[in-house]
């Protein structure tokens, strides 16, 4: 219990007559980056607002390194640090300026506070950039400088709200590099994110909510795991030979392949027992393969699935 | 388990005070960056001193020299109300919208030290934009009339009330949705408080309908005390109804902005 970075336990938090998180259970063991995945509205940004101590629950049980954010606030926000949706750096001061302000509010001495701008404006790259007023610098820049506001005072606990959004994917390569490096620090990350492939890369756990509610949870593995077998996909080297492939495989699966692709058959199957099953009666059979694949279902089939909501993602490459 | 932020942070006495210095820094920075929000507050109000003063000094007070004694410290509460009107107001307000208000409140701060922060350094903001209408008022030739003394417990007056209206405006930059609201509230509300008053000429000489308005009209009591000072004829009258409206401007508004801004969610 004390071992978490942060823990939630049955939250409930209302607005008027909507219930934004209608009892949601998440934690994180110190040092690991949980992704907390849904769709637009799903209540995300309320968990976090809750965690980060600038909402209060109406119910459940909600720790932030080991201490109750509703008993104790001021030292939770000793601990934590947010990045928010929208960049929450001043426009019209210097990235330097940014930092050390940040610094004095958390009681720094002037020069502490400057030496630790200047470490972190190095360590994000914005050396360069440090005096130069932040209302010109790119949207990676300033993604870069707020989670340096974040760090300033050495958090145990990050939360990171949809830190990739706007971002190409370049820069976001450069984020989710930052992000690890926080993890190898031992800081605990909770990370909201609509694309699975950020969550997939980044996390260690997994939360997916929608409509205030936990879906499912676990490692990405896990997840994959939970929404179905495997499927096995096969593209046989000859069109002639497509109907005894097909046929093979309905034997072998209890079921008829799906053929909406032309030259290529989809069954999904229990295990690996049924995909030795069809590769050895390809083989008796003289047919040849030209393609033949064993696969867990990609995380955007387990979010559709989920949710009936495709990705972000999904939704972008349609 | 209980590891300290670092190892130099201080220990906490007054720390609401010394974080409010470090907000009132970081909006005066804001300021030199930006100066448009204090220009503002001498602009407009040397504009309408010029134009009033060629358009009616001859008219109404036989030469602009006379008129000036009369208009300019009406001019001087003018812009201090203005660079009231304008700067907590929106500042706070675009500080809520873009999240920069959500970081300092997941600091270890009080939450109401970014809004002490900045109508702090709104009192400086008064003090420049109040120095700069009183040299350019000397330049058209205003002369004080009723000593140092007089002259500082004038100005004195108008940052002191133009402190207290600027509640008005944080409560409303708190509770509305955007800047440009509270812009076109400031706006709307100027006219009459600022114009609708004893600025031009004594409320006596006003149509009926306005001078019922311009004799409640707290602006008009504030102008005829700094007026009745800055020309060495002071006014116990006037200075205490400019007083007490400032009191109430300020035992209304302050607390309500505050406990909006505390709650803010």
């Amino acid at each position: 219990m004390g071992d978490n970075g942060f823990e939630v336990d049955g939250l409930i938090k209302q607005f008027g007559r909507t219930t934004a998180v209608d009892g949601v259970n998440l934690s994180a063991p110190r040092g690991h980056v949980l992704g907390l995945l849904g769709p637009n509205g799903a209540g995300k940004t309320t968990v976090v607002r809750v965690l980060a101590t600038l909402l209060r629950p109406d119910a459940g049980q909600v720790r932030v390194a080991g201490i109750d954010v509703r008993r104790d606030p001021a030292q939770v926000r000793r601990r934590i640090a947010l990045s928010g949706q929208h960049t929450s750096v001043d426009d019209e001061l210097s990235g330097r300026s940014n930092l050390v302000m940040i610094g004095r509010l958390l009681d720094l001495r002037r020069h502490d506070a400057s030496r630790r701008a200047g470490e972190l404006l190095s360590r994000f790259g914005l050396d360069d950039a440090a005096d130069r007023p932040v209302a010109t610098y790119s949207g990676g820049m300033r993604r870069r400088l707020d989670l340096a506001a974040s760090l300033v005072g050495r958090p145990e606990v990050v939360f990171l709200d949809e830190p990739s959004v706007g971002l190409d994917p370049g820069k976001r390569d450069e984020l989710w590099q930052m992000i690890r490096g926080l993890s190898q620090d031992g800081v605990t990350v909770l990370l909201t994110t609509q694309y699975l492939e950020e969550a997939d890369a980044l996390a260690d756990g997994i939360t997916v909510i929608d409509h205030g509610r936990v879906i499912a949870s676990g490692t990405p593995t896990d997840l994959k795991r939970e929404i179905g077998g495997h499927t096995i996909v096969l593209r046989p080297a000859h069109a002639d030979d497509l109907d005894p492939a097909a046929a093979i495989m309905a034997r072998a699966a209890g079921r008829e392949p799906d053929r909406s692709r032309r030259h290529e058959l989809v069954v999904p199957v229990a295990g690996d027992a049924e995909f030795f099953e069809i590769t050895a009666q390809l083989r008796a059979r003289g047919i040849d393969v030209s393609e033949i694949a064993f696969r867990l279902p990609s995380l955007d089939e387990v979010f559709l699935s989920l949710t009936g909501a495709p990705t972000a993602d999904a939704k972008d490459a349609a | 388990m209980t590891t300290t932020l670092t190892g130099t942070a201080r220990p906490r006495r007054f720390a609401t005070l010394r974080h409010s210095a470090v907000l009132a820094q970081r909006s005066l920075l804001k300021t030199t960056r930006n100066p448009g929000p204090i220009m503002n507050g001498v602009v407009t109000p040397a504009l309408f001193m010029i134009l009033f003063l060629y358009l009616f000094g001859r008219p109404v007070a036989g030469s602009t020299g006379e008129y000036l004694q009369y208009l300019f410290p009406g001019i001087l509460v003018m812009g201090a109300g203005l660079a009231g009107m304008i700067s907590t107001g929106s500042a706070i307000n675009l500080d809520l919208k873009n999240g920069v208000t959500d970081r300092f409140r997941s600091l270890p701060i009080s939450r109401t030290a970014p809004l002490l922060g900045s109508v702090t350094a709104d009192i400086l903001r008064y003090l420049i934009a109040v120095s700069i209408l009183f040299v350019i008022g000397v330049l058209l030739g205003f002369r004080i009339q009723g000593g140092m003394p007089a002259a500082l417990g004038a100005t004195a007056l108008a940052i002191l009330f133009g402190f207290c209206l600027s509640w008005v405006t944080v409560f409303i930059g708190v509770i509305v949705k955007s800047a440009e609201a509270v812009l076109a509230f400031s706006f709307i509300a100027f006219l009459p408080l600022q114009l609708g008053s004893s600025l031009a000429s004594p409320t006596d000489t006003l149509p009926g309908w306005l001078k019922a308005w311009a004799d409640i009209n707290p602006v008009t009591h504030v102008m005829d005390a700094c007026r009745a000072l800055l020309n060495g004829t002071p006014e116990a009258g006037s200075i205490g109804r400019a007083l007490l409206w400032s009191a109430i401007l300020f035992v209304i508004f302050c607390p309500l902005a505050v406990r909006a801004y505390g709650r803010q969610e």
